[in-house]
């Protein structure tokens, strides 16, 4: 094996999760300030009304079925009667619905931070490469759904070699030789992905963390105390 | 009944001249900072007007508080939780940075370094959201200020719909008054019950409404939850602020800045106690009409040996009990009636109350150069539908007999102390008519018109002693984040210290989770107080 591939398929994947573990505790402590949305509806509500929902509804569709994809094996649907037929094409009409949505939700998002110019000012550089690396990723991610699962007559199974790399790294067994076969654009995407971890906890993305998913059991109104009073009417500070 | 202390305010709207001090010294102690250059604390309209943001009144259309849903019950007017999250990534009722208006500076560099010319240089408008210069300024802070432009929008204005007919634009039948504005610090608080990450709060022991900055997660939804949009968004941190009600000064015992900077002395704050265990079904009374009385009903007199007893045993300290006693605001809400909430068909039982102005009645009657008869301006209360009907549709959701009665008293004060001081005369027969008694006028006139800083001012001290850590918080202010006006030097104070262990009661565990902190994340601290949280 070269140093090349165990810098990719092996060094690479763990620095990346170490990146991202670590540093999301790290800016969970040390940055609650900055940990938001960072939202410019504000500033211009052109496009963004149909373009963000389309991009984040899209996004959790996708990232459900990477999670579908990547962490059952191939042989538990099997076992339960799916066939690698029927799986391959529901996982590509699914997820092309679910990139393309994605896609045209990004190109409106993109659109509109470059021509408003009140929402372009309030671009980062650490914005500006995680739309570069979303971009690449959402465009490889289509390109394998519709090029090399839906409209091909050679489809490729990524479940029986990149999926079986991706849970040997959390293992800690890592399985090169599932990966190397692979074709180069399933090989890129992963790369990519990686760094998008990597840089996922120092980006504005953290927001995706905080979905408010609590809101709905929470009583409306919210009380907070400086200090409580005990039944006997002695006052005790907390 | 669980007894707790508000600090509220009244505002006494006949001696407001609408200088915008209050919300000069509020802009300069809160928001003069980036991202905050367009949000005012505290902003003071023309009525009638437009409003800021533009028609924030009009709820059919923002779907700011509450409403009855069809079985009688309250819910918010912009849908339930589950709508929320629905919307989350693209609020609909987000009032856009226009509907305020876009911040600008001026090129002022250009007038000490342009070159020799035959004309003088000029300060370019430059707006302070894209660096850009603007060619044309088309909407401002107080554009309308003193019904300009009021010819071609003063129909703008939500409250004249229905009575567009009588609302003359025209010089000779104007009438306006001005209209000071902070946050309500609602007892029902809609923008509180908006938030999905559950980042604002109410504070017990004031009842003053604050955002936590270190949990607000920037969805946005208090903004548009806010029927009077007095929450905002701050565009550079992404996150939501609002009025204080300049705590760190309440805490200390002095009036807020807006209060105390007030060059016609119109307000007034005070303590209410309250029964928070009614406050729902209170905001949730059928008709509109009788929201405010469902109010006051909440409040509890101070006088009654059994209110102080049971205040006492709810751990409200005894010296808020003998300010709550003298406070001016249950005098001029509860004793006198003269006070009115804001809008009360918002149904978020707001805590800032206005005096209606009896003024624009009085200069109705005025002729050039000549005061009104006293005695023509009790039946012109009764006779004058406007502005009678515009106040009504601010101050009583549209009950313009509530407007009458208090403008009533208001005559009857003035006329009861003219017979006094000018002609001498003690007769009860004003003060009668208006179901008041001597004393009773007599006070309200000395709160009114006098105006003592002690009497507008009852504001017990915090009691420092009873939370442990507050001794840290000594030194620090509210908004210290870098950049925040309350970053009293460049170095970040130590989160983990000063916030740990204050106002962490009243979470109820568990439900205020962030999926992080479900993963298994710790909770630092209670990220609130002084330290991480306030505006």
């Amino acid at each position: 094996m070269s140093a090349g591939k165990i810098l990719l398929w092996v060094i690479l994947p763990y620095v990346a999760i170490t990146t991202f573990v670590v540093g999301h505790w790290w800016r969970y402590r040390r940055d609650q300030f900055a940990w938001t949305s960072r939202s410019t509806q504000l500033l211009d509500r052109r496009v963004l009304g149909w373009a963000s929902p389309a991009f984040h509804y899209g996004a959790l569709a996708a990232v459900g079925g990477h999670v579908i994809g990547l962490c059952i094996p191939e042989s538990l649907t099997a076992s339960v009667g799916i066939s690698e037929g029927f799986y391959r094409w529901f996982a590509g009409v699914a997820g092309g619905v679910a990139g393309l949505v994605t896609l045209v939700g990004f190109l409106g998002l993109i659109y509109r931070r470059t021509t408003s110019p009140r929402v372009r000012r309030t671009t980062t550089r650490v914005d500006m490469l995680t739309y570069f690396l979303l971009t690449v990723l959402i465009l490889m991610g289509c390109w394998m759904t519709f090029g090399h699962t839906l409209f091909t007559d050679d489809p490729y199974n990524y479940r029986s070699s990149i999926a079986d790399w991706w849970r040997s790294i959390f293992y800690l067994d890592p399985d090169v030789g599932a990966v190397e076969g692979a074709p180069l654009i399933y090989q890129l995407h992963a790369i990519v992905a990686w760094s998008f971890w990597a840089l996922f906890p120092f980006s504005r993305l953290v927001h995706a963390w905080s979905i408010p998913l609590q809101y709905v059991g929470r009583p409306y109104i919210l009380y907070r105390r400086r200090y409580r009073a005990d039944s006997s009417g002695f006052r005790r500070s907390i | 009944m669980t007894i707790r202390a508000q600090v509220a305010m009244v505002m006494n709207l006949d001696k407001c001249i609408g200088c915008h001090t209050c919300s000069v010294t509020c802009k300069q102690v809160w928001t003069n900072r980036p991202g905050a250059e367009y949000v005012w604390f505290n902003d003071v309209e023309t009525k009638p007007g437009v409003g800021y943001p533009k028609r924030w009144e009009d709820q059919e259309h923002w779907k700011g508080g509450w409403e009855l849903d069809r079985k009688g019950r309250l819910r918010l007017k912009a849908g339930g939780r589950l709508k929320k999250l629905a919307t989350i990534f693209s609020n609909p009722d987000l009032p856009e940075i226009d509907d305020y208006y876009e911040p600008w500076t001026y090129d002022y560099e250009k007038l000490i370094t342009a070159p020799l010319s035959k004309h003088d240089p000029v300060a370019r408008a430059r707006s302070q959201l894209t660096g850009q210069p603007l060619e044309e300024i088309k909407w401002g802070p107080n554009w309308d200020d003193n019904l300009a432009g009021a010819p071609e929008r003063i129909h703008q204005d939500p409250l004249t719909d229905g009575i567009q007919e009588q609302v003359k634009a025209t010089y000779e039948q104007a009438f306006m008054f001005y209209l000071p504005r902070i946050c309500e610090h609602c007892l029902n608080p809609s923008c509180v019950a908006s938030c999905p990450s559950g980042a604002m709060y109410k504070r017990e022991e004031d009842g003053i409404v604050l955002v936590d900055q270190e949990k607000c997660r920037g969805w946005r939804f208090c903004v548009s939850g806010c029927p009077y949009k007095k929450v905002y968004f701050n565009h550079k941190t992404g996150k939501a602020e609002k009025c204080t009600l300049c705590y760190p000064r309440i805490e200390a015992g002095l009036p807020t800045i807006c209060s105390e900077t007030c060059v016609g002395r119109i307000r007034y704050i005070g303590l209410v106690l309250y029964d928070v265990d009614r406050v729902e079904a209170a905001a949730s009374v059928p008709d509109p009409h009788e929201l405010l009385d469902a109010q006051r009903d909440v409040f509890l007199d101070p006088e009654d040996p059994d209110v102080r007893e049971r205040a006492a045993r709810d751990g409200i300290p005894d010296d808020w009990i003998e300010a709550a006693r003298r406070s001016p605001v249950y005098a001029l809400a509860h004793r006198y009636e003269v006070a009115l909430p804001l809008h009360p068909e918002f149904r978020t039982l707001p805590m800032v109350w206005y005096v209606p102005p009896l003024s624009p009645i009085v200069s109705a009657l005025e002729e050039d150069g000549y005061e009104a008869d006293p005695d023509q301006v009790f039946p012109a209360i009764d006779s004058m539908r406007i502005p009678v009907d515009y106040l009504a549709n601010l101050l009583a959701a549209g009950d313009s007999e509530r407007i009458r009665g208090v403008l009533r008293r208001l005559a009857a004060m003035r006329g009861h102390m003219r017979k006094r001081e000018v002609l001498g005369e003690h007769d009860d027969a004003m003060p009668a008519s208006v179901g008041m008694s001597v004393d009773d006028v007599e006070d309200m006139y000395r709160l009114l018109a006098i105006a003592k800083y002690d009497d507008r001012y009852v504001i017990p001290q915090a009691h420092a002693e009873l939370g442990e850590r507050l001794m840290e918080q000594q030194g620090a202010c509210g908004l210290d984040f870098e950049g925040g006006p309350g970053n009293c030097g460049a170095v970040a104070p130590d989160r983990g210290a000063d916030t740990e262990g204050f106002m962490l009661e009243g979470e109820p565990g568990g439900v205020d989770l962030d999926l992080v902190k479900m993963a298994g994340g710790r909770r630092r601290d209670g990220g609130a107080g002084p330290g991480g949280g306030g505006a």
